[in-house]
């Protein structure tokens, strides 16, 4: 086992046993954590596979504005202590049934490729440059596609937003 | 393997070198604030310990490192333990990309002046400074106190504002660049400092990094007159040096990645790198200990609004007017 393969094993060790904390957490700020080691696992793990302009952008969008996000809503929640009620069998059942669907996928996959899915991982390193070119060159309709579903989003939050506030002005007004 | 033991002896004596440099500069910088802030109130500012209170971080630092370390009966242990650690680790990280010198020349073995040059800094700079919101909010919600968890809200939410106008003004430095390693942006200015061609870009990027600095004008999550100290406010001893020592350091961070990005960096006739670095580094710290001492503080709506409404647009017409020149 070479060292690459050492720390590929043992950052792949890492996401499961932080993601697997963080979704059994009661506590939402604790879980936030467990989930926040996860991505930065995943991080090392770009870094490691030779995307290093991959890893800092996990680290910058996941870890630094959208745990953020999370943590900023869950503190202004206040969130009340959490029950010892376990979770309905229901639920359980359906997530143990689609967690086995992706598990038997992901074998399947692996033996489909057979002995030409095996690369020994080397060292190597993507330049930034590199990562844009054949993003861009490669990817453009699937980059114009998100950005249109993005821009499509940002509008209907404002038009949701700015009825919102008219509504509460208009009520704030009566009540006077 | 010689070579590969050379390399890490030398980047244990560089990472120690920094170290060392900063913690102490930032010990000093407080007293300069201090200095400086009581002239500008007509005061005397700290002069018992030693000749003008030179004497003063030393004790300062002995106060701190004695006094009780306290956690409070409700806060969530490990998570308040860890909080300070944070907000210093992820500042002083931060300098590990800044080239502070052209390359040394030592035993016919050239030396980069920068403990790590990686092809993607600029991106980690920004990664790590992202990180030290963490620090404050997490800090702030498991103190377990009203005022230290309106602190980390805040924190959290100036963070969200201030992070975008702080990445979207060095877009146009990249594009100038073409790249995002820090020694080749200080390289591209060898002809002439960024500030001159992106002044606007300069201004955004100031003021985007004193939101981060957490200073007054932008010191929402301390706020001391309405919060009690803010975050930090359940702290005691070193932990709540840990959370000084980090402002402290951020504050060089910030001069250092303002004189690399726009001031040229380490460039300069006739003195050598590092003294041009220092330099320049003091001059952005003591300007920003002057504003200190200026502005009142803002309002978080304000701040919000500032943030989303005149520093993002202003930064995305200035991508944009770049590229244009650029193309032409």
């Amino acid at each position: 086992m070479t060292i690459y393969a050492l720390l590929f094993y043992l950052l792949a060790a890492v996401i499961l046993v932080s993601t697997a904390i963080a979704v059994t957490r009661r506590n939402l700020v604790h879980a936030a954590i467990f989930l926040v080691a996860s991505f930065f696992a995943s991080a090392l793990l770009f870094y490691l596979l030779g995307a290093p302009l991959l890893a800092m952008l996990e680290i910058i969008v996941y870890v630094g504005a959208i745990m953020v996000l999370f943590l900023f809503v869950i503190m202004m929640l206040k969130e009340k202590p959490a029950s010892n009620r376990p979770a309905a069998r229901g639920r359980k059942l359906w997530t143990a049934t689609l967690g086995l669907i992706y598990l038997l996928a992901v074998i399947l996959l692996v033996f489909a490729t057979g002995p030409r899915g095996q690369t020994p991982l080397t060292p190597a390193v993507a330049s930034p440059a590199a990562f844009g070119r054949y993003l861009f060159q490669g990817h453009w309709l699937g980059i114009e596609i998100a950005s249109l579903l993005l821009l499509i989003a940002l509008i209907g939050v404002l038009h949701l937003g700015h009825t919102a506030a008219r509504r509460t002005a208009a009520g704030i007004e009566e009540e006077k | 393997m010689i070579n590969w033991i050379a390399g890490f002896i030398v980047l244990l004596i560089k990472s120690g070198l920094v170290l060392g440099i900063l913690l102490l500069l930032a010990s000093y910088l407080v007293w300069v604030e201090r200095k400086l802030l009581a002239r500008l109130q007509v005061r005397l500012g700290p002069n018992r310990a030693g000749k003008f209170g030179l004497l003063q971080p030393i004790a300062d630092a002995i106060k701190l490192l004695t006094k009780e370390d306290i956690v409070p009966a409700a806060a969530d242990r490990p998570i308040f333990l860890l909080a300070p650690a944070v907000v210093a680790l992820t500042a002083l990280l931060m300098f590990a990309v800044v080239p502070v010198g052209r390359d040394l020349v030592l035993f016919g073995r050239s030396i980069p002046m920068v403990i790590s040059d990686i092809n993607v800094a600029l991106l980690m700079v920004f990664a790590l400074s992202s990180l030290g919101v963490y620090g404050v909010a997490l800090g702030g919600w498991a103190s377990n106190s009203k005022f230290a968890l309106i602190g980390g809200i805040r924190g959290a939410a100036q963070m969200v504002s201030y992070e975008l106008p702080l990445g979207l003004s060095l877009v146009p430095v990249v594009m100038l660049a073409h790249s995002f390693s820090l020694v080749d942006i200080v390289n591209a200015q060898a002809a002439y400092p960024f500030i001159l061609v992106q002044p606007l870009a300069f201004a955004i990027f100031v003021i985007s990094a004193m939101a981060e600095s957490k200073r007054i004008p932008f010191d929402l999550p301390e706020a001391e007159n309405e919060l009690g100290a803010g975050f930090h406010t359940e702290y005691s001893g070193m932990r709540f040096g840990l959370f000084f020592l980090g402002e402290y350091v951020h504050v060089q961070v910030l001069g250092a990645l303002v004189s690399v990005f726009f001031l040229g960096g380490w460039r300069g006739p006739w003195l050598p790198g590092p003294a041009w670095l220092f330099v320049k580094i003091t001059i952005v710290a003591l300007i920003m200990i002057w504003v200190r001492g200026t502005l009142p503080r803002l309002r978080y709506d304000q701040l919000m609004a500032m943030c989303w409404k005149v520093l993002v647009p202003a930064a995305l017409v200035n991508i944009v007017i770049t590229g244009f020149v650029i193309l032409i």
